[in-house]
């Protein structure tokens, strides 16, 4: 079996994780932007499973699990708070949210 | 395959197990009581916690190791950040308890969570491992985004928690990124490296000593993003945008304790890093570090001039504030990091005063927080402007004040490492910031009062009032007899970089 | 600083930034948007979406606090598998340690079922 370089998770690593802050920066929705959050965290992730490998030890592994669970109880009050303020008012725009000045 | 299963020491970390504990007990209690009545009980019990803390804290005053598996380091520094969160807390606890008893939000949801944020803020004090760094982070600020958002019915309050979320989300994505390229660069994401866990484990400080000079520049990439991510929590200018939003949204003894604690928790993870563990790369993080101070001082005073609500005002000043920190930090000697805990320390008090004269002025729901409403504050009532005076100035340094005392602590120890020129931009800063502060004073003293406006004050509690004359106290003492204070945080510091 | 050695990670910072502005670009302009009928009812797997629910509420609020506290109390088992992995080896140590874990979510569980959030009814 051939062995898959480390840099190419690296690339997609950074790929993934440029996409999400580009996508943050650039989408109005709240949701989506959360989701694009959730594929920041998660190229973080594969960054951190990719350097395991290079370094030979286990800690990076370790670390996802963290990050995993951080994630999911980001989403739990993320998603609590965009719900709030849903069932109030009809739009999730970030941008037509604006009682406060942006 | 033998584990090594590291010893548990509890003392290192008492003060967050007894909040932890604290805010446990708060919410079932609650939830099996259940409704209705005086809820008394709760800020009494918040109280007895903080109190353990606190006395649990001082407990592990002078020791000096890292525990926990080298997670957790014990040391003066991280006592000291510890303690004064737990005044700040306790500050906090008591204005509370007269706010959403007015408001008739008090629930026990909001004594939890300001439990849990408070060790979550102790943990970034004395985390001795990034992954700790970033755990600690998370917890304070996933209670904060609810915390923010209390006030359930106010649009307002909503639409700050959702951008407060986002952001804050987004920035502790790089945090994380700056995480793992720590690890990419030296398979660790230990700060000092131990002894303990076999030859293999290496941390931060340690690479730094054996890696050959070439081979940082991830490890320099790294320092950037830790940086970004940590400058978001503190506000640093240009990651600045939730501050005036969540601000201005949140009930204002959230916001003070905020503008207080979540300062000084973040700024202590910084220094720490910055000061301690990556003081070899010095060279290469003070640019950044200096561009992101000169932004922070500058962009904070001239921006809070144009700002009519006193709460977004107050916001944009405690990111000018972040920003004197920030001289200290880069001073990077002895000076400079006891100064910037002092700084610190005593800037915490004097805006949770600050921000309790507005949760009380400001009256049921906070309705009148602009500069307007304040119009002759003093005729209708003098002590509650005086107070509200003693706090501005003292926010802008006038002598006399305990402000004067944290900006000369600050600039000097900047002007020891020779940044002479970055003092002169902070003073002219401050000096821009004066206007400000000098014109919610006019409002207060020089104008009418409105005609048909709502009484100032209404309905707020005893414990209130102690919080302001409290935090006006210290402000005052502490400008005239300081020494006590920076001596402490001068020892604070001796045991420092400690570690393994 | 050996600048050459990570020249590949500026390159692909600045290659992955055109890409993803690139991408997002073109779908906004290629993309046609045609909205039919059916493209707008939510996707449940088939089975035609209930009729008579409100019209803004296409879910009751309460599956969200279930969906909610599903995942998170779901999310921490996943410590347990490390310890159930290495639990030979971690012995009594481990057993205390998942003993104040578990501890920590039966305390939460409880908080929760107090607060009244397993209720499914009204």
């Amino acid at each position: 079996m051939t062995e898959v370089s480390p840099g190419y998770f690296l690339a997609l690593a950074g790929l993934l994780f440029t996409i999400g802050v580009v996508g943050v920066l650039v989408r109005r929705n709240a949701i989506v932007i959360f989701m694009f959050i959730e594929l920041m965290l998660n190229a973080v992730n594969l960054f951190f499973v990719t350097f395991a490998r290079m370094q030979g030890n286990l800690q990076g592994q370790v670390l996802v699990f963290f990050v995993l669970v951080v994630a999911a109880a980001e989403v739990v009050v993320g998603l609590a708070l965009i719900l709030l303020i849903a069932r109030r008012r009809a739009s999730l725009d970030v941008d037509k949210v604006r009682l406060l000045k942006w | 395959m033998g584990l090594n299963t590291p010893e548990i020491e509890l003392l290192g970390i008492a003060p967050e197990i007894a909040l932890v504990v604290g805010a446990l007990f708060i919410l079932i209690v609650d939830a099996i009581i259940g409704e209705g009545g005086n809820k008394w009980h709760l800020w009494i019990l918040s109280t007895i916690a903080l109190g353990v803390s606190i006395f649990l804290a001082v407990q592990a005053w002078g020791s000096n190791e890292l525990q926990m598996g080298d997670m957790i380091a014990v040391d003066g520094f991280a006592a000291f950040v510890k303690i004064t969160l737990a005044v700040f807390a306790l500050l906090t606890v008591w204005l509370s308890r007269s706010y959403l008893h007015r408001d008739g939000i008090e629930e026990s949801e909001f004594y939890g969570l300001l439990l849990f944020a408070v060790a979550g803020m102790m943990l970034m004090a004395s985390a001795a491992d990034l992954i700790m760094v970033f755990l600690a982070l998370e917890t304070f600020s996933l209670a904060l985004y609810v915390l923010v958002g209390f006030r359930r019915t106010s649009l307002t309050g909503q639409e700050s928690a959702m951008k407060y979320f986002l952001l804050g989300a987004f920035s502790s994505t790089f945090l994380l990124l700056g995480i793992a390229f720590v690890y990419g660069a030296i398979g660790s994401t230990q700060m000092y490296g131990s002894s303990a866990a076999g030859a293999g484990a290496q941390g931060i400080a340690t690479a730094l000593v054996s890696l050959p000079a070439g081979e940082f520049t991830l490890l320099v990439i790294a320092t950037g993003l830790l940086v970004v991510g940590l400058g978001f929590k503190v506000a640093a200018v240009p990651f600045h945008m939730w501050t005036p939003d969540a601000y201005q949204g949140a009930p204002s003894p959230v916001t003070g304790f905020m503008a207080a604690a979540t300062k000084l928790a973040g700024f202590a993870a910084l220094i720490r890093l910055l000061d301690a563990i990556l003081f070899p790369l010095r060279g290469d993080w003070r640019p950044l570090v200096i561009g992101i101070a000169v932004l922070t001082m500058v962009v904070g005073s001239v921006l809070a001039v144009v700002q009519e609500d006193l709460k977004r005002l107050l916001a944009y000043s405690s990111i000018a504030h972040a920003g004197f920190v920030f001289t200290g930090i880069i001073a990077s000697n002895d000076r400079g990091v006891s100064g910037s805990l002092f700084y610190l320390a005593t800037y915490g008090i004097t805006v949770l005063g600050a921000f309790a004269v507005i949760a009380v002025l400001g009256g049921r729901d906070e309705r009148r927080t602009t500069v307007d409403d304040f119009r002759g504050l003093f005729y209708e009532s003098p002590l509650l402007a005086g107070a509200l005076t003693l706090f501005l100035l003292s926010l802008a340094g006038v002598p006399a004040t305990v402000g004067f005392v944290g900006k000369l602590v600050v600039f000097g120890a900047a002007v020891e490492a020779g940044y002479s020129w970055l003092v002169v931009v902070g003073v002219l800063a401050s000096a821009v910031a004066a206007f400000f502060y000098l014109k919610v004073l006019v409002v207060m003293y020089m104008q009418e009062r409105q005609e048909g406006a709502e009484p100032a004050t209404s309905g707020y509690g005893g414990l209130a009032t102690g919080v302001i004359g409290l935090a006006a106290l210290a402000t005052v003492a502490l400008g005239l007899y300081w020494s006590p204070l920076i001596d402490f945080a001068e020892r604070a510091t001796f045991f420092f970089s400690a570690g393994g | 600083m050996s600048l050459p050695a990570y020249l590949p990670i500026l390159f692909l910072l600045v290659l992955s930034t055109l890409f993803a502005v690139a991408s997002i670009w073109v779908s906004s302009k290629l993309g046609p948007r045609k909205w039919t009928v059916a493209k707008l009812q939510p996707y449940e797997s088939g089975i035609v979406p209930e009729e008579g629910v409100a019209e803004n509420e296409r879910f009751p609020v309460k599956f969200y606090l279930v969906a909610m506290l599903f995942i998170i109390f779901d999310i921490e088992t996943v410590f347990l598998y490390p310890w159930a992995v290495a639990y030979e080896e971690l012995a009594l140590f481990g057993l205390i340690e998942m003993g104040v874990f578990v501890g920590l979510l039966v305390a939460v569980y409880v908080y929760v079922w107090k607060r009244g959030g397993l209720e499914w009814a009204e």
